[in-house]
């Protein structure tokens, strides 16, 4: 059993666990967010992902331990004030999503995407991009225009504010 | 149409849980007491069990129980069983062997369960599963299903001699053979139809509840149909009777057809939570989805279809080997007979058909519907077939079809169907147009110069949907009848419930049932919810699969509609004096037409609840139910086309473009039509290049994750192209005919045909892999 402290969606949290516990589990069992889904065993699906200190993480595939210390945002905390993030807008408005469990792990790997682009995507980047996030339902066609609009609202928002 | 409703393109009530990390799938259920549950495998292929040692497992940290198929048997759980009857040609009826949802003698597939651990967590029922010792006994193994009907062969069940399930015909075989006979070309070929793994996203999941105070269990499901799910394992199962078991499918993540079947973890969760006196939660992981989920398709026919001298179609016949796996799944007899071989005559006018098909037992996983259901095999046989004849005979493959459709309704085919409208050269047209069929030899000019080989190919589908009328389906050997209930309740202060029997995994009821009343009385969407899912709230119900929910469920709804609108209407004319006759609701408001006298909607349903002053002998209240069975099946059709390039160095295939053109019947939300289209194509795609179930000789399945079974990823398809150009439906009150799996059936052959015209040889076989394809590219040179 080890213990695990860690920053989540901005509260800092701790747990015991197991050792062999993985982050994914640590978050859905011991800090009952269910937000974060498990589609694979073998780092495959992307369902899991999370941004640990700012950048996009398999969570199935790090130990909770090993994110000790970390600043961890889930699903549950992308959206401030309870206004939908712009990337989950953008879902909602493209269709992007119809069973939503792998939405939670494209959004977040969306929003990295985004950020690691600073806006600048075309749709065979979105696709290449999206390699490790496997969704059964919507053939991926309005998750790339989903993301693709939200590439163009975020920038021109920054933009705009430059 | 108002901006919400029939017609809208609204976006989704449900997105916002799904956005935010809310939304509540079974495996995200958590109850006090809960305990994890593992289950212990078969790692062989067939075998006899020896003994079970689980000593040294329950003594282990953390472990409450090991309970075994023994167990099981002794406190009287029942076989799993396929629900619908089918007949040999002989007339005996079809052999269905016993499957236990623990096995207690003999394991027949790789993942044949045979004891469930319970305990703490799952990492310690994993590590408690793994001391479990069971000593098997090996038997040989047959994974092939032609060869498992040889004599000598391993027999996996005593009642199924050589493995046979059923040896099925339909249609005329004297007039078939006449005609073939008289034919001035015979096109002779054979298909394979390659085996999937549905893949939902969500792996399956159970969460048993007994509730000793009341003798009463609550389950917890990744089902598509918990009502079914609830009878059956009452009526056949012995697991509780239907008023003591409540079964939840909450949101669900996914299910194709796999969620369909009632499984054994399921049955055995809450029979292990009365054995140990906790709750038990099984999750599956990818591999056990892989290794038990019901897989789908798995045929091989060989076809003969005949010609005239005008390029007619005047007879076809079919044989088909249809692998089922180890057991017979829920609805596993029904796919590759009444879900198949009535498609047979697709959109084409054929006077003579016959089909002859064989079911049979392997070492396998159970084999049942998938996204299509027994259609893509009837679609991908006929149009490759099509595809086959177009250039043997030297005409375009769009003559042949134009030549060939049924032009004249309603079309009585000689296998059960009698379509009831459509038009296909509408859909050929406008599938043609906006993949500018005629531009493609310069595409294909250019496309040589720069070293790679171009292709094109189409596909003309029609499948059957909205299944179907009770009476009907009971006479073909359906053990219920395929019928939705609705309830709509008006509350006191307006708001609407609407309860179905159908249930949403994907496709957005919370949305499209809703547009159906905002349509229908003008209130707010945001007034109206869709209850589904749980078997304490809506009293029965039959799920969805089969494009089912809006041709049957949303009927439901419209019959319960009118209900409500009738006595709204009474209580309105009764509040206004007003004749009933004149009443007219528009915009949330009940109005005496032609004057400017109005009721607000919430102020009558406060009257029907109020009571105060309703018409003389009114019952208080505004809720009414209804139950809808289908005069008919449903016929959606359309074409397809796709253009690929293959790199001739590689044999990689690359979808330049592909098109859809689809008739739905009447759309309620075309968005969402839209999603249900590229996600029915990114699977029918992920079969025709990608994806491929494969067991060795041994009987262990190689494809058991994603590092080695190939799903569709973005990159891999390209953006499609749809349309619709709809007739309606006639014998459903929204004229809506399904589109749920309309992709999936219509794409693998437009696929493979444009490969194979690309490359210039005709034998390919799906999964397309550039392995494959590029070997049959340098073998046509």
């Amino acid at each position: 059993m080890a213990k695990v402290t860690m920053t989540v969606n901005g509260r800092q949290v701790s747990g015991h666990c197991d050792d062999r516990t993985l982050l994914v589990q640590f978050i859905r069992e011991n800090l009952g967010l269910t937000g974060t889904h498990v589609g694979c065993d073998t780092t495959q699906c992307g369902a899991c992902v999370i941004h640990m200190d700012g950048k996009s993480v398999k969570s199935c595939s790090i130990l909770a331990a090993q994110a000790a210390g970390s600043t961890i945002t889930t699903i549950e905390g992308l959206a401030a004030d309870g206004e939908l993030h712009p990337v989950q807008a953008a879902f909602r408005a493209n269709h992007g999503l119809q069973c939503g469990f792998c939405t939670p792990g494209m959004v977040m790997t969306a929003v990295d995407m985004i950020r690691r682009h600073q806006g600048q995507l075309d749709e065979a980047t979105v696709r290449a991009e999206l390699e490790g996030n496997i969704c059964r339902c919507t053939g991926y066609h309005n998750i790339v225009k989903a993301i693709l609009a939200a590439a163009a609202e975020m920038s021109g928002a920054r933009v705009a504010a430059e | 149409m108002g901006v919400e409703g029939i017609g809208a393109r609204v976006a989704r009530k449900e997105d916002k849980r799904f956005l935010t990390g809310k939304g509540r799938y079974t495996d995200d259920m958590s109850v006090p007491g809960m305990k994890f549950a593992v289950f212990v495998r078969s790692p062989h292929a067939h075998a006899k069990i020896v003994k079970i040692d689980a000593s040294a497992a329950k003594s282990m940290p953390g472990v409450i129980g090991v309970l075994d198929g023994k167990q099981l048997l002794a406190d009287g759980i029942g076989n799993l069983i396929c629900g619908w009857m089918i007949h040999s040609k002989d007339g005996s009826p079809m052999k269905m062997g016993a499957w236990r949802p623990l096995a207690h003698e003999t394991v027949r597939y790789v993942g044949d369960a045979v004891a469930i651990v319970v305990a703490d967590s799952v990492a310690e029922a994993r590590d408690a599963a793994e001391a479990v010792v069971v000593d098997y006994q090996e038997l040989p193994v047959v994974i092939d299903a032609s060869k498992a009907l040889q004599p000598g062969q391993p027999q996996l069940h005593p009642e199924a001699p050589n493995n046979l399930i059923f040896d099925w015909q339909i249609g005329d075989e004297a007039a078939t053979d006449k005609a073939i006979a008289a034919a001035t070309h015979v096109t002779e070929v054979t298909i394979q139809n390659n085996r999937l793994s549905p893949n939902p996203m969500e792996p399956r999941a159970a969460l048993g509840i007994y509730d000793a105070g009341d003798d009463h269990y609550t389950c917890y499901t990744t089902s598509q149909n918990p009502h079914v799910a609830r009878l059956v394992m009452s009526a056949f199962y012995n697991v509780a009777p239907e008023n003591k078991l409540r079964v939840i499918a909450p949101d669900v993540g996914g299910g194709f057809g796999s969620k369909i079947y009632i499984y054994p973890e399921e049955i055995v969760c809450l029979w292990a939570s009365k054995r140990t006196g906790v709750p038990v939660k099984w999750t599956s992981d990818r591999t056990e989805a892989f290794l038990t989920d019901a897989h789908g398709r798995d045929h091989v026919s060989t076809v003969k279809m005949a010609f005239d001298a005008n390029n007619r179609i005047i007879g076809l016949k079919v044989d088909t080997i249809a692998n089922l796996g180890a057991y017979m799944s829920l609805f596993s007899s029904a796919v590759p007979t009444y879900l198949y071989a009535t498609l047979l005559s697709g959109q084409y006018d054929i006077p003579a058909i016959h089909a002859n098909v064989r079911t049979v037992y392997t070492n396998t996983a159970p084999v049942d519907a998938y996204r299509g259901a027994g259609r893509p095999e009837a679609t991908y046989l006929l149009e490759r077939t099509m595809e086959t004849a177009a250039r043997e005979l030297g005409v375009s493959p769009a003559e042949l079809r134009r030549v060939n459709f049924i032009r004249s309704f309603p079309h009585q085919t000689p296998v059960i169907m009698n379509y009831d409208a459509g038009d296909y050269e509408a859909s050929l047209n406008a599938a043609m147009q906006a993949a500018d069929w005629n531009g493609f030899a310069a595409r294909k000019a250019e496309a040589e110069r720069r070293g790679m080989k171009r292709g094109i190919g189409m596909s003309c589908y029609i499948e059957a949907c909205g299944i179907a009328p009770s009476a009907a389906v009971g006479s073909l050997g359906a053990g219920v009848g395929l019928w939705e209930s609705a309830e709509v309740r008006v509350n006191a202060v307006g708001t609407i419930e609407v309860l179905t029997g159908s249930h949403s995994h994907g496709q957005g009821h919370e949305t499209t049932f809703a547009q159906l009343v905002a349509d229908r009385f003008g209130v707010p969407l945001d007034s109206v919810n869709i209850v589904h899912g749980d078997t304490d709230k809506v009293q029965m119900g039959m799920g969805t699969y089969g494009s089912r929910s809006g041709a049957v469920g949303m009927s439901a709804v419209v019959k319960a509609l009118d209900k409500v609108e009738a006595k709204a209407k009474k209580i309105a004319a009764h509040l206004m004096e007003a004749d009933e006759s004149d009443i007219v609701i528009e915009n949330g408001e009940l109005k005496v037409a032609g004057t400017d006298k109005a009721v607000p909607w919430f102020q009558m349903a406060l009257a029907a609840y109020t009571a105060h002053n309703l018409p003389a002998g009114m019952e208080p209240g505004l809720k009414e139910g209804a139950f809808y069975d289908p005069a008919n099946f449903t016929f959606p059709a359309g074409c397809y086309i796709c253009e690929v390039e293959v790199d001739p160095d590689t044999g990689r295939t690359k979808i330049v473009q592909f098109v859809a053109a689809d008739d739905f019947g009447n759309i309620i939300n075309p968005m969402i039509v839209e999603g249900q289209v590229h996600g029915g194509i990114a699977q029918g795609i992920g079969q025709a290049l990608l994806e491929g179930v494969h067991y060795d000789a041994s009987g262990q399945l190689l494809t058991a994750s994603y590092m080695d079974y190939a799903m569709p990823r973005a990159d891999d398809l390209p953006s499609f192209q749809v349309s619709t150009s709809n007739t309606p439906c006639p014998n459903n009150p929204l004229g809506i005919k399904g589109c749920g799996e309309a992709g999936a059936i219509g794409s693998p052959p437009a696929l493979i045909n444009a490969i194979t015209d690309a490359i210039g040889n005709n034998a390919l076989t799906m999964p397309a892999t550039p392995q494959k394809v590029w070997a049959a590219a340098h073998a046509a040179k």
